[in-house]
């Protein structure tokens, strides 16, 4: 799938990116403290998604993956750091300089209820990207948004054009979201969390879809999930984040079956497996992710690492570390006698 | 005998456009100290089978048939009273799905717990009641000063936990969890499925699993019911239902899950949507999605028929022909 001995182009690059939320204040907190407080939602991460392949975020809720997502498409403006798409540097673009790439950068929203304007049938919402952008005359616009229902197996399109979203199941929804994403062809879509609204037993449809709209289009994906089983099955490479910070990143399998982190291993760990005879551990770490507001020095996971060393891990923040072969981790104690334990544990 | 017994029970929504035929012809038991696992997709009628056992069923909810038998109470028949006086809290107790919006607000966590041992059982004081709350919040692995604290001041986690602790303020016998770890991270969630098993180990506690999630089933209990569109599928001992899942929509249901450990495949699916409950489709009323259907399926009811010597049962005319 890639590689091929060439060089692989890299289609969308991060540097540095960093969102700070500020909190609104009251008007009485402004008088009495001086300081802005910010929900550091992002907080200086890299990572970069090469052409036609699926790069995956995984997390908790509140570790930030979904700002990435809007900050790779630059639906909001990042707080500091920089975003190539193709080289080019869009962080400091303007909106009309945007939006000839606009075409080319898509999303999938998470929630299909609510991602379909409810007024709008179903050919308008998917013949909208093509109106902004201008591409092509009415007919050639319908004939268009035909193509792509067929391509998302929404078959017979006739069927669809003229219906509005709450005449179709979530499944259906999804795919006219997809079809929207699609439309134009883009080169990079972000997928945030498509398929966790869904039932289990149509997943597989969306996700298969979506790999092989890939397949034809080209297009490289950043894809975001909280199901790390998911991203084996998705996913060529993988990015753990936590409280805003990218922990591990790597090819998914080596992410997957000897990670690095110890945050990656407890959540490995800690998901279910459809097995019965499978051995549990029972070993799970303490406590809920804290706030974003005030993460804790040094290594954001110390306060529940199972191997924290203080005050190392307290104090100083671990740089991202290439352990070879595009495998980076951001831990102090990689090697170190403790962490071979917990690492090697079930 | 068995703890819970549910013969038959069905268990329709009367509509102005129709009866919805959420629960049809369930039957399964409970033991002491055993877990069961109710899996299926939104809308299968999981959720309904619950509070059909406690009768609490939203408006325009019926039972229309069959039995539950706890103990030696049929609990279709009893009065509302009895219901309220001896099952409710203290013989069956059910935590609800959505632990994030289901404590009060307004009232402090401990106080909540308080109201529910006072209500339930008039004999103990309100010290008594303080105490206990302080040990059941111990045993959910929450520190007995938080009783003080309000539900906003808990986090996703301890609130499922101060909800577990509330469900067991009166001792039950059985423990009905609707979609446990439904809200919660996986990491939170693992730890109070944790909790569930130790509970279950310590108090020799009966639990009914609610969940739409396969895996948590395979991780907590001992025996699993795979309901679709209102019926149960097939049902019986856990290991053999994953291993060796015999109806098409089990097997369909497993291979749509990802699983961590399992080779990377293309994710498989079912094709088709779940039926409208309100108009189901004649026979087996998974037919319609089903790679095997054959004429008589469509036609008649397949009966939840046991393998021999096994304590499994499957509903299919591919395993039983009639």
């Amino acid at each position: 799938m890639k590689g091929e001995g060439k060089m692989e182009e890299t289609v969308i690059k991060a540097s540095n990116l960093t969102k700070w939320f500020p909190i609104r204040r009251g008007f009485l907190s402004t008088l009495f403290t001086k300081r802005q407080l910010f929900v550091r939602a992002v907080d200086k991460i890299d990572f970069d998604v090469k052409k036609r392949e699926i790069f995956g975020l995984a997390g908790e809720s509140g570790s930030g993956k979904t700002t990435t997502g809007r900050l790779a498409l630059r639906l909001i403006e990042p707080t500091s750091g920089n975003i190539h798409f193709k080289g080019k540097d869009i962080s400091s673009l303007s909106e009309s300089g945007l939006k000839p790439l606009r075409r080319k950068m898509q999303i999938i929203f998470q929630d299909p209820y609510e991602s379909l304007n409810p007024r709008m049938t179903i050919k308008e919402i998917v013949a909208e990207p093509l109106q902004v952008q201008k591409s092509g005359n009415e007919d050639e616009i319908k004939e268009k948004v035909s193509k792509i229902l067929e391509d998302v197996q929404l078959v017979p399109p006739q069927e669809f054009l003229e219906r509005f979203p709450h005449e179709l199941s979530g499944g259906q929804r999804q795919r006219v979201g997809v079809a929207r994403a699609f439309v134009l062809g883009p080169e990079f879509v972000v997928a945030d969390e498509p398929v966790s609204m869904l039932d289990v037993s149509i997943r597989g449809e969306i996700l298969n879809l979506m790999l092989s709209l890939k397949e034809k289009f080209g297009t490289s994906f950043l894809y975001i999930t909280h199901d790390i089983a998911l991203t084996r099955h998705m996913c060529d490479r993988v990015g753990i984040m936590y409280l805003g910070k990218l922990m591990e990143r790597g090819k998914t399998e080596k992410v997957v079956f000897e990670p690095l982190h110890p945050y990656t291993k407890a959540l490995i760990k800690a998901v279910p497996v459809p097995d019965p005879t499978s051995k549990r551990s029972d070993v799970i770490i303490k406590g809920e992710i804290p706030s974003p507001v005030n993460p804790p020095a040094g290594c954001r996971f110390h306060p529940r690492c199972p191997v924290a060393e203080l005050p190392l891990c307290s104090h100083k923040e671990p740089p991202m570390i290439d352990y070879g072969d595009e495998h980076c981790a951001a831990c102090h104690l990689v090697g170190k006698p403790g962490w071979e334990k917990y690492m090697a544990g079930t | 005998m068995a703890l819970l017994d549910v013969q038959d029970l069905t268990t329709h929504y009367f509509t102005l456009s129709g009866a919805v035929q959420a629960a049809e012809n369930v039957s399964f038991q409970v033991e002491k100290g055993e877990a069961l696992g109710l899996a299926g997709e939104s809308g299968c009628g999981k959720t309904t089978v619950a509070l059909s056992v406690l009768k609490i069923l939203p408006q325009g909810g019926r039972i229309i048939g069959g039995k539950v038998l706890f103990g030696d109470k049929d609990l279709v028949t009893i009065n509302e009273d009895e219901m309220r006086k001896a099952v409710r809290w203290k013989g069956i107790s059910i935590v609800f799905q959505g632990a994030m919006n289901a404590l009060n607000p307004v009232y402090k966590v401990g106080d909540q717990i308080v109201e529910a041992i006072l209500t339930h059982e008039t004999d103990v004081s309100g010290e008594e009641a303080r105490e206990r709350v302080g040990k059941l919040l111990e045993t959910v692995g929450v520190s007995p000063t938080r009783a003080n604290n309000y539900p906003h001041e808990f986090s996703g986690g301890m609130k499922q936990r101060a909800l577990i602790a509330m469900s067991l303020a009166c001792n039950p016998e059985l423990l009905i969890a609707d979609e446990p770890g439904t809200a919660l991270d996986v990491i939170v969630q693992a730890q109070v499925l944790k909790l569930l098993r130790d509970l279950k180990e310590k108090l020799n506690l009966a639990m009914m699993l609610i969940t739409h999630d396969l895996s948590i089933i395979a991780e907590t209990c001992e025996k699993s019911a795979i309901m679709y569109a209102g019926r149960i599928v097939e049902y019986g001992d856990v290991t053999r239902i994953f291993k060796e899942p015999l109806h098409p929509y089990t097997q369909g249901l497993l291979g749509a899950f990802p699983s961590i450990k399992a080779a990377r495949t293309r994710m498989s699916s079912i094709p088709g949507l779940p039926p409208d409950l309100l108009h189901p489709p004649s026979g087996c009323r998974f037919n319609p999605r089903c790679r095997y259907a054959m004429e008589i399926c469509r036609e008649k009811v397949p009966e939840l028929i046991e393998e021999k010597g096994t304590n499994r049962y499957v509903a299919c005319y591919l395993v039983n022909p009639s």
